[in-house]
């Protein structure tokens, strides 16, 4: 029998119960990553294990907090919260202290907080009002250019600090309005820019203006159901590709085979788009202009990243995406977290015995490589059980998310999971060297109270809404 | 509920996915890897750190002026210590048991398992000793390091030194330990990512008796140490020498240039210091010393020091004049000891009347200036004095007065010319005019300049309009080119013809006859051009002043010199540039007498003062 308005009943102690067990992992790890032989006690609060102590205290105080805040709170209180966050977000980057070259954080006593953390959860709340807002369609241009501004403004502040790895995390909220309604299409047309983006810095650009012509073909080839119509086209752009290669040889100029790649493309893609006019041939068209439009991508990609951007900047990019090699940097602690992790073995070496991050040959043990401690000290046990902790505490989220009457605690539940679920996959894609290395915490383990205090409030707010789930709140 | 309810499973097979893809490969690297569980059967892996030698700096000529020497640190490492013979490693080291005590305890606090220093830039005699009956002392091991060393004691403005980190580099720069060291200052700090070269690291497998069996994983984690880059830079050792040694007995700057590359030849400024004084274990007492000495020798007179240029202004008054074709080549001033206007008054010192241009170079003419001054600011195509200042303050901008340069050293300051709004704000919109301001057109008032802007200004005139920034590096070892902002020509917005007649007055003033300000810099069979300046300052006596750049037709070098409250610009200043320019060009003092003259006229230095912007005035 539930009750409908004894919220204490409606408590989900399934997701409390695996975040007080995902602090205690965590600070466990925190302890092994850092403690010394010398004689500290656990409450030494010059150590990073002593400080986590408190703000786990503190994450829990903060917890019941948000538990007796009424869930109407939230809602009204969205867009104030969110402008208080902008101005907080505008004014770190002008008192915040610059630590690793960010300026992200703001030193208050001996601690640090770094409000980019906190813009998440009220980022989603914001996002969450507006969704449910009255008239709200999705499909509208307005709403969606008002959906967009809502999302990318804190993003680009924290661009700003520079913290890349914060901002990109934002990405994730186009989950949300996926869930929402958002056109699975254009999600799919998205996700081929992004491809095309990485894809136009990794590889040589010749090599995708060939891909994408080689895709085209195909596409056109099942299009068309002519193989034929295919053969004739590409030999036309072969044909001409020779040509111009070979012209280029023997005359001895030195262009690129990407200029002669397009030089050969553009003029059949032209004769190919009056045929298309003359002939009625629409649907082709479409494919013809795809075309075109992710070419002319790539050269703008292009243009950005040599042209826009300076050369620090570049080399951070092209090291974050494994191109160049920095040994004492981003690739070498790659390196380090793949050996610590794959040095634990099944069972292990022991809590308080791994080497390797008693070494130091981790850097960053106990915030963005956590994950290296357990791998090595719980083995694949440890690091299993993790992962099970975070698809299991997803899992319930999504649960929870769709049981909602309301909406608004639905949206702001898919915004929680979104930003969960690309922290947990970043994270630990990048200890096991699955994904590039984007300096981004595990949410409820790495070391620091900024973080664990924003995903405690995304957490208790959406309990504290989903304890009110049976009144239509908005 | 809405129509999109199916999507959920979207995320839900998502979430597993990349659950699934997890456990895969962390199957794969922790179980199925073995080379991996293989390593965690080790007992310890030992890191060694190789230090490598700080690059070499050479000057322009190849000769060297920084090396290295060796210097030992004991290192600890706390987990590996046994009980051991601590008198006799107090013996050795020359330190007391309580000092051994507290060395290990710091150790201690800082890791057990990483390695510290124990004790410092130990010389080689106690090192020795200690290495010997190293197998009595395990946890303990030597670290040679490398120390900074001067062939000549000079440049060490330029140079700069090095020290150890500070907290603010090890929170944001991961390459550097605590304990490493790391250019602070000059050349140390501007060319610090090519000087250090790269710290090796090599790591040991070892048993449990503590004995190395083999390299960690074959080596493959080792980092190849990278012995720094060597520099070499613009300055001229024995030019930069003969400077200090030519200012010793006074305060001030020299800076010479090349003007066809903008590399500096010297920067002397004195009082100075030895950069000797600032190496090794003392250097935190011996800068405390420098710092607080009266003289301020820590001070970079030739990039810090805001002087007003006094009559060396003269000859870009004149050059904006020309331009701005509010006078011409024959323009003519009379000028009877002084310019009056009703009761104001500056005075000049007896010469012919009336003066043309070149003549008023020669001559440094106050009057003539002061009517060049207002036949710019009251020019017709303006009609409206703050708007014609402001067209002159835009040709100065373009000399680079008024911001740093961009030499490699971070200390470098701007200069000051006011803006036309600052007239506004003292005097009111409108209601000033040439004569409320006319002590710019001497080089005085407001105007403050430091002194290798001053040099770069000669420069300019000595290439006919053009300079490029003043830089000290002329080669780094394996990379192709310098900085491109130092290749890059920047433009005066004077045409290259209107410097024929500032040249040619230049060239009056050294090698004219009657009324030449600077005779005695004169250089026989070489064509001198200069300009002498005298600034008055309210703090004492006047400074003296003189730019100067040689030969006339093809400049090898433009040099500034300023000497504080030593009177005119003749007297000291001029005879200085003039032996400096001698040494470059020809390598050799042939007027030694003059040499002896100018470094005999010792007197005692007098307490030195910066003009600051509001009270560099005269009359």
């Amino acid at each position: 029998m539930v009750h409908r308005n004894n919220i204490y009943a409606n408590i989900d102690w399934i997701s409390i119960s695996i975040w007080l067990i995902m602090m205690a992992f965590g600070w466990m790890n925190i302890y092994s990553a850092n403690v010394m032989e010398a004689d500290t006690g656990v409450f030494d609060l010059s150590q990073r294990f002593g400080k986590q102590l408190i703000w786990i205290g503190a994450s829990i105080l903060l917890a019941l907090l948000l538990f007796i805040l009424d869930a109407k709170f939230y809602i009204y209180f969205s867009y104030f919260l969110y402008a208080i966050l902008i101005l907080i977000l505008m004014g770190v980057l002008v008192f915040g202290k610059e630590i690793n070259g960010a300026k992200s954080w703001f030193v208050i006593g001996g601690f640090q907080l770094q409000p980019s953390e906190f813009a998440k959860p009220i980022t989603a709340l914001a996002l969450a009002n507006l969704m449910t807002s009255h008239n709200y369609n999705i499909k509208k241009f307005l709403h969606l250019i008002q959906t967009g501004l809502i999302i990318l403004a804190p993003p680009l502040l924290i661009l700003l600090q520079p913290d890349l790895g914060s901002a990109l995390v934002y990405f994730a909220f186009i989950f949300v309005l996926f869930r929402e309604g958002f056109s699975a299409n254009t999600m799919l047309m998205l996700a081929a820019l992004g491809f095309l983006f990485f894809a136009s810095i990794l590889l040589d650009k010749a090599l995708i203006l060939l891909i994408l012509v080689v895709v085209s073909l195909i596409i056109y080839m099942f299009a068309a159901k002519s193989l034929k119509k295919t053969a004739i086209k590409a030999a036309w752009t072969a044909g001409l590709f020779g040509m111009l290669y070979g012209i280029n040889y023997f005359i001895e100029t030195d262009y690129s085979l990407f200029i002669l790649g397009l030089a050969a493309v553009i003029p059949t893609s032209i004769i190919l788009a009056i045929k298309g006019v003359n002939t009625r041939e629409f649907g082709h068209m479409k494919i013809l202009a795809g075309l075109v439009i992710a070419i002319a991508f790539i050269i703008s990609v292009d243009f950005a990243m040599n042209s826009i951007l300076k050369p620090h900047q570049q080399h951070r990019i092209y090291v974050t995406l494994g191109i160049e090699d920095d040994p004492q940097g981003v690739g070498y602690n790659v390196n380090q977290s793949k050996i610590a992790i794959g040095s634990g073995g099944f069972s292990g070496k022991g809590y308080l015995n791994g080497t390797q991050t008693k070494l130091h040959f981790v850097p960053e043990q106990s915030t963005d490589f956590i994950f290296c401690t357990v791998g090595e000290e719980w083995g694949f046990l440890g690091t299993t059980f993790i992962i099970l902790l975070y698809v299991g505490l997803l899992l319930r989220m999504v649960m929870l998310a769709e049981r909602q009457r309301s909406s608004f605690s639905r949206i702001f539940g898919y915004g929680f999971i979104s930003i969960l679920f690309t922290h947990f996959m970043i994270n630990i894609g990048m200890t096991i060297g699955l994904l590039p290395v984007i300096g981004i915490p595990l949410p409820f383990f790495s070391y620091g109270g900024s973080s664990l205090w924003a995903f405690t409030m995304f957490l208790f707010i959406f309990l504290r809404l989903d304890a009110n789930r049976l009144e239509l709140l908005r | 509920m809405n129509q999109f309810t199916d999507r959920r499973y979207v995320f839900v097979v998502i979430i597993i996915l990349v659950g699934l893809v997890f456990i895969g490969r962390l199957f794969q690297i922790q179980v199925l890897d073995k080379s991996y569980a293989q390593y965690a059967l080790s007992n310890a892996q030992s890191v060694r750190v190789i230090y490598p030698a700080r690059g070499l700096v050479h000057d322009r000529n190849g000769e060297i002026m920084v090396y290295n020497q060796a210097a030992y640190d004991i290192m600890v490492t706390p987990r590996l210590l046994e009980p051991f013979d601590t008198t006799q490693l107090c013996r050795m080291l020359e330190i007391t048991m309580e000092s051994v005590k507290e060395r290990l305890q710091s150790a201690k606090s800082y890791s057990y398992r990483v390695p510290s220093v124990f004790m410092k830039q130990v010389n080689y005699k106690n090192s020795a000793l200690l290495q010997e009956k190293m197998f009595q002392y395990p946890g303990f091991y030597v670290q040679t390091r490398t120390l900074r060393k001067y062939t000549r004691s000079i440049a060490s403005h330029a140079l700069g030194y090095v020290g150890e980190v500070d907290r603010q580099v090890l929170d944001n720069d991961p390459y550097y330990q605590l304990g490493d060291y790391i250019g602070v200052s000059g050349i140390e700090k501007a060319y610090e990512s090519y000087l250090r070269g790269q710290k090796g690291k090599n790591i040991f497998l070892k048993d449990v008796h503590n004995q190395t069996i083999e390299a960690y994983q074959g080596g493959r984690l080792d980092v190849q140490v990278e012995v720094g880059k060597n520099l070499q830079i613009s300055l001229d050792a024995t030019l930069q020498e003969y400077g200090e040694k030519l200012l010793a007995p006074y305060v001030g700057s020299i800076v010479a240039l090349e003007p066809s590359t903008g590399e500096v030849l010297a920067l002397v400024s004195a009082p100075s210091y030895s950069p000797d004084l600032l190496v090794g274990r003392n250097l935190r007492t011996r800068f405390g010393e420098l710092a607080s000495d009266t003289l301020n020798p820590l001070f970079n007179r030739a990039l810090m020091a805001q002087y007003p240029p006094g009559s060396t202004f003269k000859t870009i008054m004149g050059l904006i004049g020309l331009q701005e074709k509010v006078i011409s080549v024959s323009t003519e001033h009379n000028c009877f000891y002084g310019f009056y206007v009703g009761n104001i008054h500056t005075r000049c010192h007896l010469h012919d009347t009336p003066l043309n241009l070149i003549e008023a170079v020669q001559n440094s003419c106050n009057t003539y200036f002061i009517n060049v001054l207002k036949s710019t600011l009251q020019d017709a195509k303006f009609n409206n004095t703050a708007l014609s200042y402001e067209n002159w303050r835009r040709h100065l901008l373009s000399f680079g007065f008024t911001r740093p340069l961009g030499i490699e050293l971070t200390n470098e300051l701007n200069g000051n010319i006011p803006e036309a709004g600052y007239y506004n704000r003292i005097y009111g919109e409108g209601r000033w005019n040439y004569l409320t301001i006319r002590s710019l057109a001497i080089g005085q008032g407001e105007l403050l300049i430091t002194p290798i802007q001053m040099a770069n200004m000669t420069a300019i005139i000595a290439n006919r309009g053009y300079y490029f920034i003043p830089h000290l590096i002329k080669e780094i070892e394996g990379v192709n080119s310098i900085d491109p902002i130092y290749a890059e020509k920047h433009f005066a917005t004077i045409d290259s013809a209107n410097f024929v007649p500032i040249v040619d007055g230049m060239d009056l003033v050294v090698n004219g006859g009657t009324g030449s300000t600077a005779r005695n810099a004169k250089i026989q069979g070489i064509q001198v051009c200069g300009k002498t300046g005298t600034a008055e300052n309210p703090h004492g006596n006047d400074h003296s002043i003189f730019i100067a750049f040689a030969p006339k037709d093809d400049p090898q070098i433009a040099i500034a010199v300023y000497v504080e409250n030593q009177g005119f610009g003749t007297t000291y200043a001029a005879p200085i540039a003039s032996l400096m320019i001698e040494k470059y060009l020809t390598g050799e003092i042939k007027r030694t007498w003059y040499e002896n003259w100018v470094m005999q006229l010792v007197q005692p230095v007098m307490k030195t003062q910066i003009v600051d912007s509001t009270d560099g005035t005269q009359e």
